[in-house]
């Protein structure tokens, strides 16, 4: 038996299939999967997220601190409220772990990390932490629901008190604030619009019922997967790991190089990698035949090498099977997989694969 | 609780049998094994004609989540296979013993029944899963 969300009877109740995930029981679907993550892009899911950890900083030099942690600089943001991703590195460059960093000001920062990295990230901060003198709370007692999808807001309002209400709505993406018990952040994992609204242990189940009420689908971590590789959303574990650095698995965009004299860890190694040059390429694929693209095939490229898909599957959006793969630095445009010992064509995307309800990707 | 109609019978693997009236065997996989597998998106089958070993790999059902072989029951050889499924492997979920049948073999020597369950005995097996 594994650890249990607040949520775990009413994903009981709504009959859901429960797998382990990063030592957690958790709901996987509840009927099919292909419906929900069609809920997700054509109305409204819910997904049960507190499992994810939740770590608040404080203390004079968060902020000062963050700068070194983390890849990204979270000196960009400076509005309350205001959230950014980034990579924490180690000092090889190695991703430890992705989260989201949230501002409220510069002495009170908070992190969302992921489930399956908890001891370790928390190690790590806690090590680096002590020479700013911050202090780390993980916030075990706080439940989290995502309510992705394009009337996720329009229906998950009436839960945020009137006082809140209206400010909520109008929030921009990549924002939160504080709503009575909530925090509601514009944020997700599905390429859809939608929140992710933290909340008090206590009052989630009662918020999961008026959801469902409000015709708010469940949904299981298998539509997730289905919906974040869709929106080609990085997946801890799959997609980059210690071993590889944000500029070999599509994360170079969160790594901040300026202002130039603000050293973070792993920024060392990742200029050396930049200066040498010849980095793998992290792209989208899209199976041109029948079949499933699935973590750990083998690509080939002719004449350039061979390169490993990191995540794949089937697209319920596309109706066809879709990957994010690392393959061998070149030009080219095409590519096969090995399939059961069998090789099949496929075509390198520009990704996100699907975003806000659109196919984003040419499958002529 | 799944469906289990009386007239088949079962492997370990979660796939049924039915004897046909011509001597061949149509297989499919359980309501059981479908719902485990969540929503099927693919499926890989065999040529007709191609020689079965018993265990061996028939064909290769994939779901949203998950590739998963499917074992010959029998020794034999393919005389049918269910094509429909090419373009539509979703009769599995919905119609596993039924339009979601897989393959039909003409076993290369008698079926001993042995090796398979009743639905009695397979739903014994079920509950002995869940616990």
């Amino acid at each position: 038996m594994g650890l249990k969300t607040p949520l775990y009877d009413k994903h009981i109740d709504a009959g859901a299939r429960i797998v382990d995930f990063g030592g957690w029981d958790m709901p996987v679907n509840y009927g099919s999967q292909k419906e929900e993550h069609h809920a997700v892009r054509r109305h409204a899911g819910m997904f049960d997220v507190s499992h994810m950890t939740i770590v608040d900083l404080s203390g004079e030099r968060t902020q000062e601190f963050l700068r070194y942690l983390l890849a990204n600089d979270v000196a960009k943001v400076d509005e309350p409220g205001k959230a950014l991703y980034t990579c924490m590195l180690n000092e090889a460059g190695g991703v430890i772990d992705d989260l989201i960093v949230y501002y409220f000001d510069n002495a009170n920062f908070r992190l969302v990390v992921n489930a399956a990295t908890r001891d370790k990230d928390l190690a790590w901060i806690r090590e680096h932490a002590a020479r700013y003198d911050v202090r780390v709370n993980e916030r075990a007692d706080l439940a989290m629901l995502a309510v992705q999808g394009p009337v996720a807001r329009t229906l998950a309002a009436p839960v945020i008190d009137e006082l809140w209400r209206d400010q909520a709505l109008a929030m921009k993406p990549f924002t939160a604030l504080y709503a009575g018990e909530f925090f509601v952040a514009r944020t997700g994992y599905t390429g859809e619009d939608g929140w992710e609204i933290v909340m008090p242990a206590e009052s989630a189940e009662a918020t999961w019922d008026r959801f469902r009420a409000a015709g708010i689908v469940p949904c299981g971590l298998g539509a997730r997967d289905t919906l974040r590789l869709e929106a080609a959303m990085n997946l801890y574990g799959n997609d980059m790991d210690e071993s590889v650095s944000p500029l070999e698995s599509g994360l170079g965009w969160t790594v901040a190089w300026e202002p130039a004299e603000r050293d973070f860890i792993g920024r060392a190694a990742l200029e050396e990698q930049r200066a040498s040059g010849g980095l793998r390429r992290f792209v989208g694929l899209l199976l041109e035949d029948k079949g499933v693209l699935r973590s750990g095939q083998t690509i080939v490229v002719e004449g350039m090498g061979e390169g490993e898909i990191t995540s794949g599957g089937f697209s319920p959006t596309i109706e066809r099977s879709i990957a994010l793969a690392s393959v061998p630095a070149g030009d080219y445009t095409s590519a096969q997989v090995a399939i059961r010992g069998k090789l099949l064509d496929v075509r390198i995307v520009a990704t996100p694969f699907v975003r806000n309800g659109k196919i984003r990707i040419d499958i002529s | 609780m799944s469906e289990m109609p009386g007239d088949l019978e079962y492997t370990k693997e979660h796939e049924w049998l039915r004897r046909e009236d011509d001597g061949s065997v149509t297989v499919g996989i359980t309501d059981h094994a479908q719902a485990a597998l969540g929503d099927l998106v693919y499926v890989e089958l065999p040529e007709i004609d191609q020689e079965l070993d018993a265990e061996g790999e028939m064909a290769v059902v994939e779901s949203v989540k998950a590739a998963s072989d499917v074992y010959a029951p029998i020794a034999g050889v393919v005389v049918a296979v269910n094509d429909e499924l090419a373009d539509d492997p979703e009769r599995i979920n919905t119609d596993p013993y039924g339009d979601g049948w897989i393959v039909r073999i003409k076993p290369s020597e008698a079926l001993d029944s042995a090796d398979l369950m009743s639905p009695d005995e397979y739903q014994a097996m079920l509950d002995e899963l869940d616990d």
